[in-house]
């Protein structure tokens, strides 16, 4: 069994790095595009800096509706989109691309709820000292909301690991994978508890290390 | 320094527009400090917040050193806000900032340079003796401390108008006086104009030179403090008798809540 382990090992090696691949490049994109649709959602929004109700409902409904495609349908749904981004539908990089379209939104509602939780006490202040919309997005809320943001990105990190799980249809690879690859169509379990083992522990870094630094930023206690 | 001028502000409700502010104007002179009392939902906060205009009044003027606020562009009146600092209840600090950071906060707004930010920053917690917790977050801090933070915030900029809406609502008798003393030093000091919303009497009587008595929106009595000194004053309205009664008398006989007699008790001090 060890010895079959060893075997594949080099394959396991690539998968992980494949699913690493997804996930520093899809979160990554995800929070920088993520962050301002969120800021805008939450300005625009019924207790937002400057309330605009239509618009906030086009985009709120637009959020939802990229939030409720099953990630499998919109993998498949965007192929041309992911052929005119990376040139290519299969493989690790034509993954990312629908990883990062799911994620934009997703991280998106993060962000207005993690504003829209501060509560209007900072921002009164920050108005009441001559601050511009942008300055109190800037200085205060964002300030405010770090630690929130960071376990927000937590959270997301840990599901898009068994997102890229999914990656496979397309020839995307990664850990997740070669889990059901193996397991799956092989049925060498050994390998694909090995696989999982180490997902698990991806899951494990990845949160222990996001409570780290949320704890560390939260200056509340 | 400040001219309010017939100013009301109404809210949308459900049952139609809800009048908080009802025709109120106030003349309140330069270097003094100004009380508005009143009990809750008599519009106190609502007319202090008319006057930087966080609240944009529905009608009327405000007048603050001769500027009216209401006739200013936003970045005109982001600008003006500097002159007028405010603080609140319940501090309103950024719980991620150091004291430090917090005080640069408002100069940062003001668009003042990161080394001057600092060097005025210390100056003014100094104002306020906080040098020593220049480097502590909020959550460390008393909630006297945090005030005279959020005091130090607001003076950084060097206002002249200091907004302050129950500015010892959330911190103990003892704590009120000292936090009662940094403002009436900065009012000596630098001649700094200020408004204490307050429902509390003891300190209207220990910090206002004039008070505003406020009920449904309007202000149905306004007096200098030093007219309770002089022998057979009492305020003109059953609010202002009570406020300035300044005491909780209750019934012990165990039907006190059921008779109106009790009530009216409270009013004829
Ligand atoms: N943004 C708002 N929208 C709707 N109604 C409001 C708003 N702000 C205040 N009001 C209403 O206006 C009235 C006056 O409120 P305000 O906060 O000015 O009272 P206050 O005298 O400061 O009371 P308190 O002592 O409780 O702080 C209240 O009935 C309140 O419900
Ligand atoms: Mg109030």
């Amino acid at each position: 069994m060890f010895d079959r382990i060893l075997e594949v090992l080099p394959e396991i090696g690539v998968a992980m790095g494949q699913t690493l691949t997804m996930l520093l490049v899809a979160i990554p994109l995800a929070v920088l595009l993520g962050t301002p649709l969120g800021v805008l959602l939450y300005t625009i929004g019924p207790n937002g800096l400057k309330h605009r109700p239509k618009l906030h409902r086009v985009l709120d409904g637009l959020v939802n509706l990229l939030r409720s495609f099953p990630f499998l349908i919109l993998l498949i749904a965007i192929i041309p989109v992911t052929r005119f981004i990376v040139g290519t539908t299969i493989g690790t990089a034509a993954v990312i691309v629908p990883l990062t379209l799911n994620a934009i939104p997703y991280f998106a509602r993060f962000v207005e709820q993690n504003l829209s939780q501060l509560g209007g006490g900072v921002v009164e202040a920050a108005r009441s000292m001559g601050a511009s919309r942008s300055q109190i997005v800037r200085d205060v809320l964002i300030v405010e909301a770090k630690p929130g943001l960071v376990s927000s990105i937590t959270i997301m990190t840990v599901s898009f690991i068994s997102y890229s799980a999914m990656a496979g249809l397309v020839g995307g690879g990664g850990i997740g994978d070669f889990a059901i690859r193996y397991g799956y169509y092989r049925y060498e379990t050994p390998l694909m508890i090995t696989a999982i083992v180490l997902m698990i522990l991806l899951v494990t870094i990845v949160q222990l290390g996001g409570s780290y630094v949320a704890r560390r930023l939260d200056k509340r206690l | 320094m400040i001219e309010i001028q017939n100013v009301s502000t109404s809210f949308a409700s459900a049952a139609g527009p809800f009048t908080a502010v009802d025709d109120v104007s106030l003349h309140i002179r330069r270097g003094t400090i100004q009380g508005i009392i009143g009990f809750s939902g008599a519009g106190k906060s609502t007319l202090l917040r008319n006057i930087n205009l966080l609240e944009r009044p529905t009608s009327g003027r405000v007048l603050v050193d001769g500027v009216d606020l209401v006739t200013l562009s936003d970045a005109e009146l982001r600008t003006k806000r500097h002159d007028i600092g405010m603080i609140f209840q319940h501090f309103n600090l950024l719980n991620n900032l150091t004291a430090q950071e917090n005080v640069e906060l408002s100069l940062k707004f003001a668009g003042v340079g990161k080394a001057e930010r600092r060097r005025r920053a210390a100056e003014t917690l100094e104002i306020v003796d906080l040098a020593d917790k220049a480097g502590t977050y909020p959550a460390k801090l008393s909630g006297g401390q945090k005030q005279r933070v959020a005091i130090a915030r607001a003076l950084a900029t060097g206002p002249k108008v200091l907004l302050c809406d129950e500015p010892t609502s959330a911190v103990d008798p003892r704590t009120t006086s000292s936090v009662l003393q940094y403002l009436a030093d900065v009012n000596a000091e630098f001649g700094i104009t200020i408004v204490v919303v307050t429902h509390e009497m003891n300190v209207i009587k220990a910090i206002a030179d004039n008070v505003a008595v406020m009920e449904e929106g309007r202000v149905v009595e306004q007096f200098d403090l030093a007219e309770l000194q002089r022998p057979g004053f009492h305020p003109a309205t059953s609010i202002g008798r009570y406020l300035v009664s300044d005491e909780i008398q209750l019934d012990r006989s165990g039907r006190g809540a059921h008779t109106t007699a009790a009530s009216e008790g409270l009013i004829n001090v």
